[in-house]
C-alpha cells in the first residue's frame, strides 16, 4: 500500500472516531441531569412531602400535594378536551386526503405544531382569563389541550393511513353505515397507534410551564376547583427554583424528580407498547 | 299483513336513523377539520388585535428602539431581538457538530444493533425532558461552571447570561436536527454509495462526497426545525439568562429573549401599551417561528418525494 492510501484510510478511521465520540457525548448531559435530580430529589420525598401543602417561607417541611393534584387535574381536563377532537381531526385528515379544506386543515395543524408555547399562553389569556376576569385551571387546560392537538391529529392520521382500504371496503360492502365502519372497524385496527399518540401527547404537555404562567397561574394552597387558579408541578418548580429560599429549593428538587420520572416513564412505556404491538401486527 | 308492514316501516326508520347518523358523523368530521383552520387564524388575529395599541402608539420603530423602560413608558424591542438571535444562533452553532455526528452515526456507521438503539432512545429522551427541568439543572449546575470559566477568561463572572442559555438550548435542540438527519441519511440510495466504494473511496470519503451532498437540503431542514424550537423556547432560557433589558455587550452578559421577557413581565404589565408591546413581541415570535417551521417542512417534503 502506498503512503497516500494509508493516509486516506487513517483519515477515515480518525473521522469515524471523532464522529462516534461526538455522537455519544449527548448521553452525558442526560445522565448528569437524571443522576443529579435523582440524588437531590430522593432525600426530599417522604410521606409528608406527598400529602402536605408547602409551608410559608422560613419554615422547613411541607409538601407539594397541591401541585400533584393540580397537575393531574389540569392534564386530565386537557386530555378530556383534546383527545376526542384530536382523534376526530386525525380521522378527517386520513379520510380526506386531497380535498381543498383538508389541505388547509393539514397546513393549520403543521403551523400549530410550531407555535411557541408561550404564545399559546398569551392567546388563551385573552380568550378565557380576561373575559372571565380571573386566572383558572380550566384556562390552563385549554392551553395544554391546544398543544396536544397537533400531536394527536398527526399520530392518528399516520396510523389510520397504514390500514388497508380493503377493510373499509369490506365493511361498506356489508352495508354498514360509514360512521360504523370508521368507529367499529378502522379505529379499533389503529387503536395501538392512537393510544401511543395519546400517551405521547400527555407526556409532552405534562411538563409544560410556559402556557400555564398566564392561565392556571399557580396557587400556594390546595385547590380542586377548575374555575380557580391552581398549582401544577412545572409551575411550582419554576417559581420555587427561581426563589432565593433554600426550603423552597428543597420542594422544587422533590417536585423535579417526580415530574422528570413521570415524563420519562410515560415516554418509555409508549415506546415499549408500540414496539410490542408492531411485532404482533 | 299488518305485522309485516310495521316490521317494514321499522326497518325503514332504522335505516333512516343510520343515514342521519352517517351524515352527522361526516359533517362533524368536516367541522373539526375546519375548526383547526379557525383555531390558527384565531391565534393570529388575537395577537394582531391585541398588539394594535402598541402598533399605533410606538409604530414600526418599536422593533429597533434600544431602550426598554416601562416605568418611563419607553419601549424598544431591540435588546430582546438581539438576545433571541444571539442565544438561538449560538445554540445552533454549538449543537450542529453533535447533531450531525449523531445523524451520521445512526444513519451510516451503525444503523442497527443495541448500541445505536441506545443512542436513539437517549436522543428521544433528551427531547422529552421538560424545559423547566433543564432550567433548574442549568441554574444550579451549569451556572457555577460557566462562572468558573468566565473567571478564567477574565470577563465579569455573572454565571447567568446569554452563553449559559445557549448551552442549555443547544442540548435541548440537538434531538430535532439529529433524528431528522438520520432519516435523511437513511434515504441515500445504496447504489450511489456502492459506486463510490467500488472506485476505492474510503468510508469517510463516501460520507463526505456522497452522503452529505445528497442529504444537504434535508440536513438544512433539520437545522431550521432546531432553530424554530430554539427561538420559541421559554422556560429554560428565562431561568438562566439573567433577565435584564439592557443590550447585551458580549455573549457572556446577561440579557433577555423575546420569550423570556414575555414570561417575566406579562402578568406585571399594568397598562395597555406595556401589555400590548409584549404581545407584539409574541406576534413577531409567532410569525418568525411559523415561517421557519413551514420552510423546514416544505424542504423535507420536497426531499422525501424525490
Amino acid at each position: 500500500m502506498n503512503v497516500h492510501v494509508k493516509y486516506r484510510v487513517a483519515k477515515s478511521k480518525l473521522a469515524q472516531a471523532v464522529i462516534v465520540l461526538l455522537a455519544f457525548i449527548i448521553t452525558l448531559p442526560l445522565l448528569a441531569i437524571i443522576i443529579y435530580i435523582f440524588r437531590e430529589g430522593i432525600t426530599r420525598i417522604n410521606w409528608t412531602f406527598l400529602t402536605h401543602i408547602p409551608k410559608p417561607v422560613g419554615e422547613t417541611g411541607g409538601g407539594i400535594v397541591n401541585a400533584l393534584i393540580g397537575s393531574v387535574l389540569i392534564v386530565l381536563a386537557a386530555s378530556v378536551m383534546a383527545i376526542p377532537i384530536g382523534v376526530m381531526g386525525g380521522i378527517y385528515l386520513s379520510e380526506n386526503k386531497n380535498s381543498r379544506l383538508s389541505y388547509w386543515s393539514r397546513l393549520a395543524v403543521d403551523v400549530l405544531q410550531g407555535v411557541p408555547s408561550i404564545v399559546i399562553g398569551i392567546v388563551v389569556y385573552f380568550w378565557i382569563v380576561k373575559p372571565i376576569g380571573s386566572f383558572s385551571a380550566f384556562s390552563g387546560s385549554v392551553a395544554l389541550a391546544i398543544m396536544m392537538l397537533p400531536i394527536l391529529i398527526r399520530s392518528t392520521e399516520e396510523t389510520l393511513k397504514l390500514i388497508p382500504d380493503s377493510l373499509k371496503e369490506a365493511g361498506l360492502a356489508l352495508g354498514l353505515p360509514y360512521h360504523k365502519v370508521i368507529l367499529r372497524v378502522i379505529v379499533p385496527c389503529g387503536m395501538s397507534g392512537i393510544i401511543s399518540g395519546i400517551m405521547l401527547s400527555i407526556a409532552r404537555i405534562a411538563g409544560e410551564t410556559a402556557p400555564l404562567l398566564f392561565t392556571a397561574f399557580g396557587n400556594p394552597y390546595l385547590n380542586t376547583n377548575l374555575a380557580k387558579p391552581m398549582q401544577s408541578l412545572p409551575l411550582l418548580i419554576f417559581n420555587y427554583a427561581t426563589s432565593p429560599y433554600d426550603e423552597w429549593h428543597d420542594l422544587a428538587w422533590g417536585a423535579a424528580l417526580i415530574l422528570l420520572f413521570t415524563v420519562l416513564l410515560l415516554n418509555i412505556i409508549t415506546k415499549l407498547t408500540t414496539r410490542r404491538w408492531n411485532v404482533q401486527l | 299483513m299488518i305485522e309485516d308492514e310495521t316490521w317494514g316501516s321499522k326497518r325503514v326508520n332504522r335505516s333512516h336513523g343510520q343515514i342521519r347518523a352517517e351524515a352527522l358523523f361526516k359533517r362533524s368530521l368536516v367541522i373539526i377539520g375546519f375548526s383547526m383552520l379557525v383555531l390558527v387564524l384565531g391565534i393570529l388575529l388575537t395577537l394582531i388585535i391585541e398588539s394594535i395599541p402598541s402598533l399605533k402608539h410606538l409604530g414600526v420603530k418599536y422593533l429597533w428602539g434600544k431602550t426598554w423602560d416601562p416605568v418611563n413608558n419607553v419601549y424598544g424591542a431591540f435588546p430582546f431581538l438581539l438576545g433571541t438571535l444571539l442565544t438561538s444562533f449560538l445554540a445552533l452553532i454549538i449543537s450542529i457538530p453533535f447533531s450531525f455526528a449523531i445523524a451520521i452515526y445512526l444513519g451510516e456507521y451503525n444503523p442497527k444493533g443495541w448500541l445505536s438503539n441506545f443512542l436513539k432512545n437517549t436522543v428521544e429522551l433528551i427531547a422529552a425532558v421538560p424545559s423547566v427541568i433543564y432550567g433548574f439543572w442549568g441554574l444550579i449546575v451549569l451556572v457555577p461552571m460557566v462562572r468558573a470559566l468566565e473567571t478564567k477568561l477574565g470577563v465579569l463572572p455573572y454565571g447567568i447570561g446569554i452563553f449559559t442559555a445557549a448551552l442549555i438550548l443547544a442540548i435541548m435542540i440537538i434531538p430535532y436536527a439529529a433524528s431528522l438527519g438520520r432519516e435523511m441519511i437513511r434515504l441515500v440510495p445504496s447504489p450511489l454509495k456502492e459506486a463510490a466504494y467500488s472506485l476505492g473511496a474510503t468510508r469517510f470519503e463516501v460520507i463526505r462526497n456522497v452522503v452529505l451532498p445528497y442529504t444537504r437540503s434535508g440536513l438544512f431542514a433539520g437545522i431550521l426545525l432546531s432553530l424554530g424550537r430554539a427561538l420559541g423556547e421559554t422556560m429554560a432560557v428565562t431561568m438562566v439568562i439573567g433577565n435584564t433589558s439592557l443590550i447585551p455587550t458580549s455573549i457572556f452578559a446577561p440579557g433577555n429573549t423575546m420569550a423570556s421577557v414575555i414570561a417575566n413581565e406579562f402578568t406585571e404589565a399594568d397598562h395597555t401599551v406595556y401589555l400590548s408591546a409584549l404581545i407584539e413581541l409574541g406576534l413577531v415570535l409567532f410569525i418568525v417561528t411559523v415561517i421557519i417551521n413551514m420552510a423546514g417542512k416544505r424542504i423535507i417534503k420536497r426531499f422525501t418525494n424525490e
